[in-house]
């Protein structure tokens, strides 16, 4: 940017919200649920942030040298280290007595996995950061390997189905019960079919002081094997079958929920996407599978209290459906 | 001020003298002093500055490596097996270009697991892209460390300190401890170019497509090399403020007539000119390599001039190679017209004493009609069950 | 001006050079490498080179451990270990039970032993065999418990080694224990300085500490 096109801080803040942090242009894949996320979580923080980023395809779409997507302050380091670079540019920023928020970003791999101990750390030491995972339940950008966020029974290239197993043997690692054991100050979940929700949750993350944490659902129409027109349709659909809970924690402790009026069976949301299709082959095997799947999503029914009467998200994105996220509309 | 200070606790006010912004590291004995004295001065408002205790040596270092993106000095310390943790990010400070500044105080690897003072960590990482400076004292550790600052920042490159675990880092002897208007005389506050800030928004840290991955490499080797002329300004202009030198990228001393030379790294160059004082009769020119890395060749090559025969001695060695420095070496007096014989040994691994008699046994050892290749010295492998061996 | 190291080595180049190396033997957790670190410390404060180290390694409260200190009246380049002590000082008796005690010790060399109890009786249980050495037993516990309130036999012992060999005088010592303590805590360690010094036949060591 050449030194006459250097804008202040105000009036960075006044093109809001037509602020885009995260422009258009990048290689994502079409109808990618984390591009769309990344998208929501810039606008909703504005131009006065510092971006962290973890290794994963949100770092590959975004910036493939000479170019870059971001109009944020953004940096790269590695796959396991963007809560580390996060706490670390948070104390720089600190030492020099300078105000920018700090957003941390990373996919499921480098959250539930291999980054969850700097994670852990950053957190531990509640950093003034907002970190937010893309949950898209695998390795997507390696070529679809299973994580320990890939829900059981799901197909990945590393977790196959076949004669003689059916998709990944393991649960979806409960990360939330992880991040609610820090007792940090904010942690919540949204997805990428509410935008308002998750725009919300991010303003809340930046706006309380100290560690927050934000897990937002992802899909990936590669990887989940679904029409890339349909990421939004997907999405809500992990929220109405009870999938995917979206809530609010204040120091470990649930304090809302998104509720759903209408339960749907947990087979309208798997019948979109390939890395369930083997579930609908006539089999005992995934006749139990399917079960044991719509107990999970009962289960989170069950201790998150999601079943309800409060208004359709459908007709507000979720603006809501959040009691602690400020603004009614955002 | 002239002080009796054990080698960590000065390198700690070293530390705290060029006003370091954010301090991050995990505890690994040898280096735990250096972070508890900065710790305390940082409780006792002596030092203002974000102490950072982190979960892990990876997260140590990527804490200083986001604090120093973000404009900030930074520091950290580690050693041995944190080294080796860190590996993958120091990688990534010095590709990405930050400038900060760590202290390695040189331990050995596992395994088998040892306690002790080699300098297997710090070679482990020598091409990593840093600056790597040894220190052969206490007082080379303080000068060093203030010297490192202004090198990381001349050039955008990080600095290795490298201090002898225990041997220099837990003992006590008399240092010059400079005043704060010495350092800020010669160190200016940090201002980073490429500054993470909402204003000049810039992305640090992009995939990079075979197009252009071999000219960053390029440009990254380059200016290591090109840092070696910022190495030497610092020490010599340390020395117009301080009164002293710690041997920019290689010292020389000895008689001009001496035809054998050693050259060695770190504190083990102090006994050996003591110990050249016990055998008068055995003068030998002591090379002292103060840079790994940037490597220096051409003084290398000007300092083997008119000798017959060169030792050189490491703490460190490459499994199935043998000697770093000395395989270094010989490279770097490759097509000098008249080199002299190249001898190479490895010792004091893994905290093994290297006592003063250990500079005439080097000396008779270059006497073997053909030069020693490669050989640890001391080894008794008697000492191991058979099946050990 | 103050004086640099620089300063302090150019001085001292035109004398002989004189290197007394000295091992402390203790128990972890008991003031091992404090020992060692006073004593460096009172040669610095009386414009001597000095050093004092650890032995290196992982660290158990209640070990055997032992530290090294150099005295020496030219700057010190060396950082091997010390091999061959003129002397030794042991903290506490029960150590005279680990074999090896007096590995090294040069032969003049003398022993300075806390202990209240008899030579003799000292001899008989010693691993290592004290026999021809010079060893001198000094109850450093009992006179630091007399004036200090505590059985800390540091101060004392240092004050009796320093009597015995003349390599500093006391007032170096006592800057040194200046820079670690105060007030009435000083006050008591320099009155045992004196104490311990005047139960110690002055410089009986003195001709082996400056051959």
């Amino acid at each position: 940017m050449a030194a006459d096109e250097k804008k202040s801080l105000f009036e960075l803040r006044r093109t809001q919200p037509a602020f885009r942090g995260l422009e258009a242009g990048h290689l994502a894949c079409q109808g990618c649920g984390q591009a769309l996320g990344a998208r929501l979580v810039t606008e909703a923080a504005g131009p006065d942030v510092i971006v962290a980023n973890a290794t994963g395809c949100l770092e590959v779409f975004t910036t493939a040298w000479p170019r870059t997507a971001w109009r944020v302050p953004w940096m790269h380091s590695l796959f396991e280290n963007a809560p580390a670079i996060a706490s670390g540019i948070e104390a720089g920023l600190k030492a020099q007595g300078r105000l920018a928020k700090v957003v941390a970003m990373g996919g499921d791999g480098g959250t539930f996995d291999i980054g969850l101990q700097a994670l852990s750390g950053m957190l531990e030491r509640n950093h003034n950061v907002l970190y937010v995972c893309f949950d898209n339940e695998a390795y997507m950008n390696t070529g679809i390997q299973r994580s320990s966020s890939t829900p059981h029974a799901a197909a990945t290239t590393t977790s196959p189905s076949g004669t003689e197993r059916m998709g990944k043997r393991h649960l979806k690692k409960d990360l939330l019960s992880i991040i609610a054991a820090h007792h940090i100050p904010y942690a919540a979940t949204a997805t990428v079919a509410y935008p308002s929700d998750l725009r919300k949750k991010v303003r809340r993350g930046l706006e309380i002081e100290g560690a927050a944490f934000l897990l937002v659902h992802s899909p990936c129409p590669l990887g989940w094997g679904h029409d890339g027109a349909l990421t939004i349709e997907v999405a809500r659909l992990a929220v109405e079958t009870g999938v995917f809970p979206v809530l609010e924690m204040e120091r470990g402790d649930v304090v809302a929920v998104m509720q759903i009026r209408k339960v749907r069976p947990v087979s309208d949301y798997l019948k979109l996407q390939a890395r369930f299709s083997h579930l609908f082959k006539e089999s005992p095997e995934a006749r139990v599978e399917l079960e044991h799947l719509q107990a999970l999503a009962d289960h989170h029914i069950e201790v998150y209290g999601l079943r309800g009467t409060s208004p359709d998200p459908r007709d507000s994105e979720g603006a809501d459906t959040v009691r602690r996220g400020g603004l009614r509309w955002a | 001020m002239l002080e009796a200070v054990e080698g960590s606790a000065a390198i700690a006010k070293a530390v705290a003298l060029c006003r370091p912004q954010v301090i991050s590291a995990y505890p690994i004995t040898p280096q735990t002093h250096i972070v508890e004295n900065l710790a305390s001065l940082v409780a006792d408002g002596q030092l203002r500055a974000e102490m950072v205790s982190v979960e892990s040596e990876f997260s140590a270092a990527s804490v200083v490596l986001g604090a120093a993106a973000s404009g900030s000095r930074a520091y950290t310390a580690s050693s041995a097996q944190g080294i080796l943790l860190m590996t993958e990010v120091l990688y990534n400070i010095a590709g990405l270009r930050i400038p900060l500044v760590l202290t390695c105080a040189n331990r050995a690897i596992s395994a088998p697991v040892s306690a002790w003072n080699d300098q297997q960590d710090s070679m482990s990482v020598r091409d990593a892209g840093w600056i790597q400076l040894y220190c052969a004292s206490n007082q080379e550790a303080v000068d060093t460390t203030i010297q490192a600052f202004r090198i990381a920042e001349r050039t955008e490159l990080p600095v290795m300190v490298c201090v002898d675990g225990y041997i220099l880092t837990h003992t006590l002897e008399p240092i010059d401890i400079p005043a704060q208007g010495q350092v800020d005389a010669f160190l200016p506050p940090y201002r980073f170019s490429r500054a993470l800030d909402p204003v000049r928004p810039i992305s640090i840290g992009n995939l990079v497509t075979p197009e252009y991955y071999a000219e960053a490499r390029y440009a990254h080797h380059h200016a290591l090399l090109r840092a070696k002329d910022e190495i030497e300004a610092a020490d010599r202009d340390w020395a117009k403020i301080s009164g002293r030198r710690s041997g920019g990228l290689l010292s020389v001393e000895g008689r001009d007539d001496a035809r054998i030379g050693i050259l060695t790294i770190g504190s083990v160059i102090g006994t050996l000119a003591d110990a050249r004082e016990e055998y008068p009769d055995r003068p030998a020119k002591l090379l002292k390599l103060r840079s790994m890395r940037p490597f220096p060749v051409d003084a290398i090559r000007q300092a083997c001039r008119g000798l017959s025969d060169l030792i050189v001695l490491e703490r460190a060695l490459s499994m199935g190679s043998g000697g770093i420095i000395g395989t270094e070496v010989r490279g770097a007096l490759f097509g000098e017209p008249n080199p002299p014989r190249v001898h190479n040994f490895a010792a004091g691994l893994g905290g093994r004493d290297m006592p003063l008699e250990i500079y005439p046994r080097l000396l008779k050892a270059a006497e073997a009609p053909t030069p020693t290749r490669f050989e640890i010295m001391d080894v008794e492998m008697e000492k191991l069950p058979e099946t050990e061996r | 001006m103050e004086q640099t190291l620089a300063d302090r080595t150019a001085a001292s180049a035109s004398q002989p050079a004189r290197l007394t190396e000295i091992r402390i033997h203790g128990r972890g957790g008991q003031g091992n490498i404090v020992a060692a670190y006073v004593l460096a410390q009172a040669a610095f404060e009386q414009g001597r080179f000095a050093q004092a180290f650890p032995s290196f390694g992982p660290e158990r409260r209640g070990a055997p451990v032992s530290s090294y200190v150099r005295l020496a009246n030219r700057a010190i380049q060396r950082h091997c270990q010390v091999l061959s002590p003129d002397f030794l000082i042991i903290q506490s008796q029960g150590l005279l039970h680990v074999a090896g005690l007096t590995a090294g010790l040069k032969p003049d060399g003398g022993i300075l032993i806390n202990s209240a109890r008899e030579l003799p009786e000292l001899e008989a249980e010693a691993a290592d065999s004290l026999e021809g050495r010079n060893v001198i037993v000094f109850g450093a516990d009992a006179l630091a418990t007399e004036i200090l309130g505590k059985p800390l036999p540091n101060t004392a012992l240092l004050a009796a080694f320093l009597a015995l060999t003349g390599l500093l005088p006391l007032d170096a010592l006592e800057k040194a224990l200046a820079r670690r303590f105060k007030d009435e805590t000083l006050e008591r360690n320099l009155a045992l300085v004196r104490a311990a010094a005047s139960e110690v036949p002055a410089g009986l060591w003195r001709v082996a500490a400056h051959a």
